[in-house]
């Protein structure tokens, strides 16, 4: 059967589909507007269907008579986007005085002239949704705390740090409870890691649905952690013999709940308070969180509040009806905890468009759940051909790292991938690869651990479109 | 599993071979943080796996939990049980879809999918009903616990559910799980 045929969705999958398109179509032409007040920073690689809007725009704010469509305009340019603040631009800054050292209060805040923020998937529930990194926006290994993709499954909890704790019991020598001050005490470790949703592009199985890089890549992030070893924690209460998981829980509406393998946990598991140097934010679990290097972001219990160790795991919702592979067969795998080995190219992609032949340097993410990003190769020809990328900087374990590769754009049509190798030895596979294996249900059956190469197709005018080859 | 035991005998086999430990761990093998729990406090805490530990006192049956239900699930779960997706609400469909999961179109719901009735019991005393988490008593839990289980004609309406009787509940897709086959290792190179 080829793939994508008899794809049928039932009437809350195809709603589902259609919200999500049309959100993200509605932060696409929101992005032009806003790249509308700032034609230096887009000017080289113009989005399509730009100059037409930029035309309209202009034609209207030359009217004096269309008064609604000039306030409308000023009033865009006074608003800031979200994380900056608006200041009036001087017409020369090197003839006056610029702002008052600390007048921002203490904590600074990102330029005005800076506007790319996460987007929501429209699921129909605002508490129990997920919003998606702008990875082509990115500009070096670490995303930004406050552009970290989130998932909630009931809201974000407000909570005060001096009434939170950690309680670690169940199979342990002494049952112990942690204020926050307890845990800052012992010895922490500070470490790269991405996270990223094993629903990471599950709208991509069946068919090119998402157009941006945002939309099919970017629940993953990536930050420096730092925290307390749990094997620092474990000593501390002992163990019980037998013990083999343990249960996390958090604090949120949704009281979260996974089962976590003792050996996991006693490998690198980190209970961690910092992220990108400062208290992890609030929507990323404030005050505490549980992090698991190359697990599932589900497993990462945000508002982390009690650890249970027990002699088996203990078949949470989440680890059963959700986060679970349904193969063809009808059957479901079950705790698929690893992230496995993927990448994908930022530069160009999707929506993108290149104003001619030349050259490009084309940039993307490479990452891997079990280890080290051993190697990255790119492709100008929908994968006929593969020439090593350069990697651009020293590959950390279970961490992104950014590959690049010089490309000479003839001017006629192209596909772009680009595929991982691991430490391990483990190849990024082809969608194709992976339905082989696992078979195909639907769009709705099995939508986890999607790590398949991506493909962008470049046409002869340069528009760059999210395909399937 | 180390335990404080195997350290103690290491420290003293590292002791018998002159060897000096670190000072701070000689001086302390604990750091001493964190106070102690007491079992009133752990009382407040529950997770409940399959064979049904820690499954509180109460019981219910579905006759008392259509009336749980009609108050507190309804609006997001639907009079058939059939769900929601209404913006602002997006509940799922609790039942159907039994046979469905090797098709092009499977339906997961608690009657298809679940594996464990003890998960239903969990996560509704944790999380349910969406605009009121945990508020329901644990006899009303059970009550819809078994309303939800004998709509799906898992168990019949006059069935009680309490700490004994569920755990036994025999769900249809109790054997549809399998481990994790990954890495596939037709991906090495």
């Amino acid at each position: 059967m080829k793939h994508g045929e008899n794809v049928r969705y039932d009437a809350k999958s195809k709603q589902m589909a259609e919200e999500m398109i049309a959100a993200e179509k509605r932060h696409l032409i929101q992005r032009e507007l806003v790249d509308e007040d700032c034609e230096c920073k887009e000017g080289m690689f113009p989005r399509k269907h730009l100059a037409s809007r930029r035309r309209f725009l202009f034609a209207a704010g030359s009217l004096a008579s269309t008064l609604s469509a000039v306030s409308l305009a000023q009033a865009q340019d006074k608003k800031a986007p979200p994380g900056a603040v608006h200041f009036d631009v001087a017409a020369d800054p090197t003839k006056e005085q610029g702002r008052a050292v600390a007048a921002d209060g203490g904590y600074g805040s990102r330029s005005q002239f800076e506007t790319e923020v996460r987007w929501r998937f429209p699921t129909a529930n605002e508490n129990t949704s997920w919003s998606m990194t702008p990875l082509e926006k990115m500009l070096g290994n670490l995303t930004p705390s406050g552009l970290h993709f989130e998932r909630h499954h009931g809201g974000i909890p407000t909570i005060d740090p001096s009434k939170h704790s950690l309680i670690v019991h169940g199979m342990v020598g002494t049952p112990k409870k942690f204020t926050m001050a307890d845990i800052k005490r012992f010895p922490s470790v500070t470490r790269k890691h991405f996270i990223e949703c094993s629903g990471n592009g599950l709208t991509e199985w069946n068919k090119p649905t998402l157009k941006s890089v945002q939309g099919t890549h970017g629940l993953l992030s990536t930050s420096e952690w730092t925290g307390v070893q749990f094997s620092t924690i474990a000593r501390e209460v002992g163990l019980k013999d037998g013990s083999a998981w343990v249960l996390a829980e958090g604090a949120d509406a949704a009281v979260m709940t996974r089962s976590i393998p003792m050996e996991k946990m006693l490998k690198d598991a980190l209970i961690v308070y910092g992220q990108n140097g400062e208290a992890i934010r609030p929507e990323q679990g404030y005050p505490l969180r549980l992090l698991l290097p190359g697990f599932e972001g589900n497993t990462h219990i945000k508002w982390l509040r009690r650890l249970e160790v027990s002699d088996k795991p203990f078949m949470t919702r989440e680890e059963t009806s959700k986060y679970t592979d349904l193969l063809a067969n009808g059957k479901a795998r079950q705790f698929s905890l690893d992230m496995e080995a993927k990448s994908v190219i930022t530069f160009p992609s999707g929506e993108m468009k290149l104003p001619g032949a030349g050259f490009y340097n084309v940039q993307g993410f490479a990452w891997s759940g079990r280890g080290r990003v051993q190697s990255v190769d790119v492709s100008v020809d929908g994968g006929k051909n593969w020439h090593p990328a350069r990697l651009e900087s020293t590959p950390e374990s279970i961490c992104t790292v950014r590959f690049s590769y010089p490309w000479m754009w003839d001017g006629k049509a192209a596909i772009l991938q680009s595929r991982c190798t691991d430490e391990t030895g483990y190849v990024q596979p082809t969608l194709k690869q992976l339905i082989a294996i696992r078979g195909s249900n639907g769009p709705f059956g099995s939508i986890y651990h999607l790590n398949a190469i991506q493909s962008w197709a470049v046409n002869e005018a340069g528009d760059v479109s999210n395909v399937h080859a | 599993m180390f335990t404080h035991k195997t350290f103690l005998a290491a420290a003293g086999l590292l002791l018998a071979l002159s060897i000096t430990p670190a000072k701070a761990q000689d001086a302390n093998d604990h750091y001493g943080f964190g106070s102690a729990v007491s079992e009133i406090e752990l009382a407040k805490y529950f997770s409940i796996p399959a064979d049904g530990r820690g499954l509180p006192p109460g019981s219910g049956k579905a006759t008392d939990g259509a009336k749980v239900y009609a108050d507190s699930c309804v609006a997001c779960h639907g009079d058939k049980l059939q769900g929601n997706p209404a913006k602002g609400i997006g509940g799922d469909k609790l039942i159907g879809g039994r046979g469905s999961l090797a098709t092009k179109t499977p339906v997961k719901t608690v009657e298809s999918y679940w594996p464990y009735s003890t998960t239903l019991f969990d996560y509704v005393k944790r999380a349910m009903p969406f605009n009121a988490p945990g508020s329901l008593s644990d006899s009303e839990v059970y009550a819809v616990v078994a309303y939800i289980l004998s709509e799906a004609k898992i168990i019949k309406p006059t069935d009680v559910m309490d700490a004994k009787s569920l755990p036994k509940v025999a769900m249809p897709n109790r054997d549809g799980f399998i481990a994790d086959a990954r890495p596939e290792l037709e991906l090495y190179r």
